[in-house]
């Protein structure tokens, strides 16, 4: 019985002689969400394709659902969302979330009502036959979630997901994601909007390769003895930046 | 299917990509057409000669419809003749010997000028020779004739002395003087006809330096953008073999560039009535390998391009070389070390398939070996992008 959807330990990743990550742990237990929080250049897009197998790590390991990656057959049960939106420009909507179904073996029978569906969580049904290249930032971030969905996975790893969308829509989306995890499916996001760590379940906060901090946003809160996350992530900066001039 | 998807996608990206189709089917049918007019009516240039003090026959000898004769007076000299009038060349007479100052500037007019000299002075050499061999023609009847009396009044005096002898040996002579030989000149044309131009025998390799050229710049291009727009690494986050991918490229961009080869060959053939001896299957045979190539090539070249820009920095490196090594400049007489450097370049292997399948009528035995290195080097730079994807995806 697999606990853990995704099970990090001890990663570490140079970039040549620059560390990106330094020996950094992570547990997602199944039906969770789970924010990955830190400011730019914290090194959460590394972890997260550290996760994937798509960045070859120095040292340590990386299971996703039991199995050891990189490894191609589980990238099925995986939705992913990158951080810059890759789209085919010269396509419509519909076209491009059908050219990744039919990537992630989702039935041809199944398939209109997959992209029905995975369109509807988004809102993009009225534009789905429009181009990609006549849509607005927030569409296109849109469109990337509904294809991350579209297989119906197991695990999403969605890496800034909110970013463009205005905060009705952001709202709509955290909506959905409760659903999938109440249908046991299990998230991981990463985000640098503070009040968005509020809606997970866990949480982790990485600042210059290190994870800093982990646990209930109510249990951070507390530990640090602070109001918000927002000054839990300000707090535990300052302590690592004196924990550094102590060295 | 996952190629599959990739395959009606690049397909799908390509029919809405108007212009990029419009380059590819229709550029080469353009410059095709720009070709023909121009190799075609080199034939009708004329050269201008500004002859002084030339003897007539000299001046009758060398005209022909390539020529164009202006007579000078005396004092002209050549240098200024040449400058003022634009003389391809001028010829001066001092006594027995002419005298030609070429203008030079296009060698292709004074190849003209000293093709019809050389024409001339030989037509009157053999006219003298004519002439000559007339003189003793006419010389050799009249010594007949004397000898003829010469023998009748032998033969009255031998008649009158009772022999005969003699008379056999001078009859023989006089059917030795015939009439000098003529000599008419039948050309026999290997390959093509005497009409074939520069643009008939080259047209084969320039249908497959086309589909290499673009199938080249295209594909390259469409993995480049797929790279920096952030497709490819979305793409291998998915189940996708990184095998797929270059496969379903090579299927969607090798249509292309059959489709393209079928226009443009169809084109040659019909609207200009080219000579193709050879098989049109090989012809399109040959052209999809060197689209392979170009396809696998320009994949692997992008990989070291950050941008279209720096992807147009490999035409004049990888592109423009091969256009020399192609057959356009016979490979068999040039340096051997060039000869060696053309063996390394796919359009070389290429360019003389469709040469001797076009012009030649090679079946397909005669070409087996140079169809294998094309396989060979489609297969090594497919190989080297599976490979080279690894930096994408570990698996």
């Amino acid at each position: 019985m697999v606990t853990n959807t995704i099970d990090v330990r001890d990663v570490a990743k140079k970039f040549g002689s620059n560390p990106v990550l330094k020996k950094i742990s992570l547990q997602l237990p199944v039906g969770q969400i789970m924010g990955l929080i830190g400011p730019s250049g914290a090194g959460k897009t590394t972890l997260v394709k550290a996760i994937l197998g798509m960045e070859k790590v120095d040292a340590g390991t990386t299971t996703v659902l039991g199995t050891a990656m990189p490894n191609r057959k589980v990238m099925q049960r995986i939705g992913y969302m990158a951080q810059s939106d890759a789209l085919y420009e010269d396509l419509t909507a519909r076209e491009n979330i059908r050219f990744f179904a039919e990537l992630m073996s989702v039935p041809k029978s199944e398939l209109t009502e997959a992209i029905a569906h995975a369109a509807q969580v988004v809102n993009l049904n009225d534009a789905l036959d429009r181009r990609v290249s006549a849509y607005s930032g927030g569409m296109k971030r849109r469109l990337s979630l509904a294809i991350a969905l579209v297989q119906d996975p197991e695990l999403l790893i969605l890496d800034e997901p909110t970013v463009g969308i205005d905060p009705e829509l952001r709202q709509q989306i955290w909506a959905e994601l409760y659903q999938l995890k109440s249908q046991g499916k299990s998230i991981l996001v990463t985000t640098h909007v503070m009040d968005e760590a509020e809606h997970c379940d866990y949480l982790m906060l990485i600042r210059e390769g290190i994870a800093l901090a982990q646990g209930t946003p109510a249990q951070l809160e507390k530990d640090y003895d602070v109001a918000t996350i927002e000054q839990v992530f300000l707090k535990a900066g300052r302590l690592q930046d004196e924990s550094h001039r102590n060295l | 299917m996952r190629v599959i998807a990739i395959f009606k996608r690049v397909l799908r990206e390509m029919i809405r990509d108007k212009r990029t189709l419009a380059l590819m089917f229709l550029a080469p049918l353009f410059i095709l057409t720009l070709m023909y007019f121009l190799f075609n009516t080199s034939s009708d240039t004329v050269a201008k000669i500004g002859v002084s003090r030339v003897d007539t026959t000299v001046v009758k000898a060398i005209k022909n419809k390539h020529v164009k004769i202006t007579h000078y007076n005396a004092n002209a000299t050549a240098k200024d003749k040449v400058r003022e009038d634009n003389l391809a060349a001028f010829i001066k007479q001092r006594d027995g010997k002419l005298t030609v100052t070429y203008q030079n500037s296009q060698p292709s007019d004074s190849a003209l000028v000293r093709q019809a000299l050389q024409g001339g002075l030989t037509k009157i050499k053999v006219q003298a020779l004519a002439a000559a061999t007339q003189a003793q023609k006419k010389a050799l009847q009249q010594q007949a004739k004397v000898l003829k009396t010469l023998v009748a009044q032998q033969q009255k005096m031998a008649v009158a002395q009772g022999a005969k002898a003699g008379t056999m040996p001078i009859q023989s002579q006089q059917t030795k003087l015939k009439a000098p030989t003529t000599y008419s000149i039948t050309s026999h044309y290997l390959y093509g006809s005497s009409d074939s131009t520069f643009f008939d025998t080259f047209l084969p390799i320039l249908l497959g330096f086309f589909v290499f050229f673009f199938v080249f710049l295209i594909s390259g291009i469409s993995l480049l953008n797929e790279r920096t727009t952030g497709t490819l690494t979305r793409l291998l986050a998915t189940p996708i073999r990184r095998g797929e991918i270059i496969t379903g490229y090579l299927m969607g961009y090798g249509l292309f560039a059959l489709v393209q080869t079928v226009i443009t060959v169809t084109f040659a053939l019909t609207v200009f009535q080219i000579h193709m001896i050879g098989s049109v299957w090989l012809i399109l045979l040959i052209n999809f390998l060197l689209a392979l190539v170009a396809l696998s090539m320009g994949i692997f070249v992008s990989t070291f391009a950050n941008s279209e820009f720096q992807m147009m920095q490999f035409i004049p490196i990888l592109v423009i070389p091969q256009v020399f090594f192609s057959g356009l400049i016979p490979v068999d007489q040039m340096a051997n070390w060039l000869q060696w450097i053309a063996h390394i370049f796919p359009l070389y292997y290429g360019g003389n398939a469709l040469m001797n399948v076009a012009t030649r009528g090679v079946g397909f035995a005669g070409i087996a070996v140079e169809l294998g290195i094309l396989v060979l080097f489609a297969v090594l730079f497919t190989v080297l992008n599976v490979v080279g994807m690894k930096r994408y995806r570990r698996v």
